[in-house]
């Protein structure tokens, strides 16, 4: 496992980092937790000329709650602060409940939610969640500062919508208006292991009927899934047997999974259709909302 | 009054003292052969097939050899002009080194780039062109039996087809007439899936070879360093007293380390090519992709029974995967291993056998996978058949295996394949294992849970294997017989250095034959450093894997020990002033019959053997023991495993395991219940997750660990172990084989008890491993779920 030679930086700055993709004109990559693109480099599948390593840039090793209930991820916020995070576990039970099952306790050390979006891979749990919570990607480039909401920002598979010299700085959940509810579940083999099939489900409410619903979904497509449909015929009425067997339902249509080692089309179908339903079933009890 | 040593205090049989071996390991100071740099050393890089099967039209190297830094480049073409374009396998037949005509699996090596660093090397590589010619791929038995197939093995004179061999043992005439008069026949079918030992450490060597000596020097990932060194000797045609293999800490093994691989013969052609040292160390695909893989065999099989549960016969038949080379690790004598240990502890009145061999453009290997010899696929394959004929009887299984198992006092026994086993309590060891996990509590639960919508299962496996080959008369290896040495060397203080002619590579040897010294000579065990795997020093040895270690050079290590005591005992007699047969021995001391307040401790002996010893005896105190065993060991092992099935998902949980292993005597308990304990896990393994598959043009599926699954601490479930000691009547201290034994058998109990769970529905077999796709479809389309993993079908 001999990656190809590449020239290397560890800029101090987020304008030097910017500075040097720019100059490396698409023949450079970011460095962030780098348990995806050193697998890649290893196994020749990208061979950069430049790796701008980020892990020197000071402050982005944040996340934070704002006044009004926005929550921010820095780009090298890593999983493992996420997962050990009082803020999610009080506050955002579906990335609560995603953090834990990413890859294994080696990879969250150094994994970060931000290189998973730009990564984009179609089984990365991150872009499930914040599809599900209409997050979005703040990248700075050369020509200054954007907001690029989740759905525009993951392309396709493996594909950003990032210039090739924009870093993402932060992923940003927007403040909700009632009470948070929600969930992820994830089949697979084993610790660390990608989703055979995962679904993440993201809902406000206001008493009992929902007011906001995400349903987003995770390795069932050529990219994250938004289970759009399902998540509508939530919102505006309370979650009742029939609303959750309808989402669920509708999510299943949504997925478009393929047969492989890991299980048959129909069988990940299936799945992502009891996990929408184990998730809401779960969180209609009012005990299991978070404030 | 005796002035024995306490044993246990002294680190003797039973003593589970801690595994000095670890002091260095946990603080990451073992050398293995990567840790290993030599003053000029060059680095090798293997470029691999992408296809599975293509004619070679061209290789072009020129863009390679123009890399600054690139040294060598060795193709097909070129080791052929040294007659080493093809090499024999352990299995008496031919395998490439580099390909010259064709590529017959994926992964197979087609050139090796020799370079001062590995980046450069693995540049090299890459600048490489080879112009394949694609040819139609076999990936299954069907497939290279089927009218018309493609030959793989073109390159064999008298090869017309993918056939290998047809082997037959058994009965047939017996077995025929005891099924004509069965009341029932019962029948099963499956696939034991491709997996592969996968060692931590992946396979590697560095060559060395010193023109102005004439030595070549090979630091090797070996578990059997002396048959690597005989294999080498005759393959590259040097003399064997100029080669030495030096076989350091070992990252593990489990059979895949016991075959010669292309990239120690390329790395030796490239030291002597280019007089310099040469590594060679194989990355994590290379190892899955190409190296001895295990199983891939599929097993069908019919019963016949008598009403009451009695076994009157057994007829099998084994289709076995090879791959592109025929290359077993196995005895000469047996084409399929010792499949035909099979129903080895149940009484088996006849049985006949018939298994077929089949070249596929796949990795060769059909090694021992903590296996002796395919014994993991014979006793996995009995455990499911003795599942699925209870349930056709509508008898308990437990109560049907306890029927047909040999009985305590039936022992010599003839199994119906013809082996001898020699001891065993089975009974006593599936009632210790019933009570452990609650039987009759548990198939109460069952019941009571089934009436929630909840599925429980319990699934049970019994079996006795053969381990320790050989005797020589029955067992060997390319004509070499199997059998060990121990040479043990007493230094005048009473210190002692022990080396053998196996390796350790995880087993602890460098603990337990210290225990076997500390037991027949009263040394304590820390006194005595073990040595092995430098064939310059190390007494021969036909290596470590099949559980044969302790059968066999444990053995010799105790016969080494009687033989110094023997020595040392003439040495006592002659510091006491009496003849040797007044004096008797007690551990760590001989004393004069008669008075036993007058004696010498054996440090005692040693120091006279050098400094006092009688006129006409030959100074020192050390010896060598060859041992032949004179049968198998047959340790028995019941494993039983209980499991809860989410009907919505397919996802199964373990909620108990219980194992209980009758090894005969322990040497060290603690380190015989980390073998059990490593072993269920692979069992689980293999049964829950693990699998290599092929995509229909061969493209291989689990090459690296994101598809090929180990499981981890977080999802190997908790065992509970307990023992019942039958020691061997033939081993000198009583132990049998045990590394295996749940590797073996454990499969079985979880495939069992989730079968047992689903059997409402009429499913009698899923084949491994258990995903949960797989188990919902059984569930929810009430029918068997057969063969290997899809993969990609809908591209
Ligand atoms: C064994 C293993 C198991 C795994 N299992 C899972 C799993 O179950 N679920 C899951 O979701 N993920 C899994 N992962 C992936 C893991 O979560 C990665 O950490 C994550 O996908 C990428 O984050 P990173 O910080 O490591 O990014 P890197 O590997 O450093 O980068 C990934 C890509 O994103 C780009 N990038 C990263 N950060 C930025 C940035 N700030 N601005 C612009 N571009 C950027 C890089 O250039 C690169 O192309 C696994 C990884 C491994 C090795």
């Amino acid at each position: 496992m001999y990656p190809s030679r590449f020239r290397y930086e560890a800029p101090r700055s987020i304008d030097e980092a910017v500075a040097l993709l720019h100059q490396g004109a698409g023949e450079a990559k970011v460095l962030a937790g780098g348990q995806s693109l050193v697998p890649l480099l290893k196994l020749r599948f990208a061979a950069p000329e430049l790796l701008v390593d980020i892990n020197s840039l000071p402050g982005l090793d944040y996340h934070r709650v704002d006044a009004d209930g926005t929550i921010r991820v820095g780009a090298l916020c890593r999983h493992a602060d996420l997962e050990r995070s009082t803020i999610l576990a009080t506050r955002q039970p579906t990335m609560a409940a995603a953090a834990r099952v990413i890859a294994d306790p080696i990879v969250r050390n150094r994994g970060t939610l931000v290189g998973s979006l730009c990564h984009a891979d179609p089984q990365g749990d991150w872009a499930s969640v914040v599809t599900a919570l209409g997050g979005y990607v703040t990248a700075q480039g050369s020509s200054g500062r954007r907001n690029i909401p989740i759905a525009q920002f993951v392309t396709g598979p493996f594909q950003n919508a990032l210039a090739h010299d924009e870093v993402a700085v932060e992923a940003v959940i927007p403040a909700p208006k009632g009470t948070v509810a929600g969930g992820y579940l994830k089949l697979e083999r084993r610790v660390g292991d990608f989703a055979t099939a995962g679904a993440a489900v993201a809902l406000e409410m206001s008493g009992a009927v929902v007011t906001r619903a995400g349903i987003a979904l995770t390795g069932v497509g050529g990219s994250t899934i938004d289970a759009a449909d399902a998540a509508h015929a939530l919102v505006g009425g309370p979650l009742t047997a029939d609303s959750i067997g309808r989402a669920a339902d509708l999510a299943a249509q949504a997925a478009q999974p393929r047969t492989d080692h890991r299980g048959s089309a129909d069988y990940k179908r299936h799945i992502v259709r009891t996990f929408v339903e184990r998730i809401l079933t779960r969180v209609a009890q009012p005990t299991e909302r978070a404030a | 009054m005796t002035r024995a040593l306490d044993e246990i205090k002294i680190g003797g049989l039973g003593s589970s003292r801690k595994r000095v071996e670890d002091n260095r390991f946990i603080r990451g100071r073992g050398n293995y052969v990567d840790d290993i740099v030599l003053p000029g050393m060059l680095h090798m890089e293997i470029l691999r097939s992408p296809m599975a099967h293509a004619r070679i039209n061209s290789i072009d190297t020129s863009k390679a050899w123009e890399i600054p830094g690139v040294r060598l480049v060795l193709t097909g073409e070129m080791m052929a002009t040294r007659n080493l374009a093809w090499m024999p396998t352990l299995s008496y037949d031919t395998q490439a080194v580099l390909a010259t005509d064709k590529v017959r699996f994926q992964g197979q090596e087609v050139a090796c780039v020799i370079a001062d660093d590995p980046y450069i090397a693995k540049d090299g590589c890459e600048a490489i062109t080879v112009d394949y010619e694609p040819l139609p791929v076999i990936v299954n038995p069907n497939q290279a039996m089927a009218d018309g197939a493609p030959l793989i093995r073109d390159d064999k004179e008298n090869q017309h087809d993918n056939v290998i061999y047809d082997w037959e043992v058994g009965d047939k005439e017996g077995t025929d007439r005891a099924f004509a008069q069965a009341d029932l026949v019962s029948k099963l079918e499956l696939h034991y899936p491709r997996s592969h030992p996968s060692p931590i450490e992946c396979c590697g060597s560095i060559a060395d070879f010193n023109r102005a000596t004439s030595k070549l020097t090979i630091y090797l990932t070996s578990q059997a360093p002396h048959l690597h060194r005989a294999a080498i000797a005759l393959v590259a045609e040097l003399p064997e007293h100029m080669i030495r293999i030096v076989s350091p800490d070992i990252g593990g093994g489990f059979g895949n380390k016991v075959p010669v691989y292309p990239g120690y013969v390329v790395s030796i052609l490239a030291s002597i090519l280019l007089e310099r040292p040469v590594k060679w160390i194989e990355d994590k695909t290379g190892n899955l992709i190409s190296t001895g893989y295990a199983r891939d065999m599929y097993l069908h099989g019919e019963m016949a029974l008598r009403k009451d549960g009695k076994i009157l016969a057994m007829r099998m038949h084994a289709d076995s995967d090879h791959g592109a080379f025929f290359s077993d690790a196995q005895p000469s004598k047996f084409k399929i291993g010792l499949l035909h240990s099979t129903f080895a502890c149940y009484d088996v009145p006849a049985a006949h056998l018939t298994a077929r061999g089949v070249y596929t453009n796949k990795a060769p290997g059909g090694v021992a996978y903590r296996c002796s010899f395919r014994v993991t696929e014979a006793m996995f394959f009995q455990e499911r058949m003795m599942q699925a004929a209870a349930d056709d009887l509508g008898m308990d299984q437990a109560e049907f295996r306890r029927r047909n198992f040999v009985r305590d006092d039936d022992f010599p026994h003839r199994t119906p394949f013809g082996f001898l086993t020699d001891s065993g309590q089975y009974g006593k060891c599936l009632d210790v294992g019933l009570e452990a996990i609650g039987y009759s509590d548990f198939l109460k639960r069952k019941e009571e849970a089934k009436k929630q919508g909840r599925l429980l299962g319990i699934g049970i496996s019994a079996m006795t294997e053969p381990l320790g080959a050989g005797n020589s008369r029955e067992y060997d290896i390319l004509g070499v017989k199997m059998f060990d040495a121990a040479e043990l060397r007493v230094h005048l203080t009473g210190k002692a250095i022990l080396r053998t002619g196996a390796k350790t590579q995880g087993q602890g040897h460098e603990t337990t034959w210290a225990q076997i010294v500390a037991h027949e000579l009263g040394l304590p065990a820390e006194d005595i450093v073990v040595e092995e795997g430098d064939t310059d020093t190390a007494p021969y040895g036909m290596g470590t894997y099949a559980s044969r270690s302790t059968p066999v050079a444990g053995a010799a290590v105790a016969m080494v020990a009687r033989k110094v005591r023997a020595k040392a005992r003439k040495l006592a007699a002659h510091l006491l002033e009496v003849s040797e047969e007044d004096i008797d021995w007690e551990l760590g001391r001989f004393y004069v019959r008669s008075s036993p307040e007058h004696g010498v401790t054996i440090q005692e002996c040693a120091m006279a053997a050098y400094s006092n010893m009688p006129d006409g005896m030959e100074p020192g105190l050390e010896n060598v023991a060859y041992y032949d065993p004179p049968n198998l060991t047959w340790p028995f092992g019941c494993y039983i495993a209980t499991v809860e099935v989410d009907p919505q998902t397919g996802v199964w949980d373990v909620l108990n395991v219980v194992a209980v292993d009758d090894c005969g005597v322990r040497i060290n308990p603690m380190i015989v219940e980390g073998q059990i304990m490593g072993g269920l896990t692979e069992a689980y393994a293999m049964s829950s997750m693990q699998f290599i598959t092929f995509d229909a043009q061969g493209n291989c599926v689990g090459s690296n660990y994101m598809d090929y699954l180990l499981p981890t601490a977080w999802e190997a479930p908790g065992y509970e172990l307990h023992e019942v000691v039958t020691p061997s009547p033939h081993h000198p201290i009583g132990a049998k084989g045990v590394g295996e034994c749940a590797t073996v058998g454990g499969p079985a109990a979880f495939v069992n008890a989730v079968i047992d769970a689903i059997k409402d529905t009429g499913v009698r077999n899923i084949d491994m491993p258990l995903l949960p796709d797989r188990v919902y479809e059984a569930l929810t389309q009430r029918h068997d779920v057969s063969g290997a993993p899809p993969v990609k079908t809908d591209d």
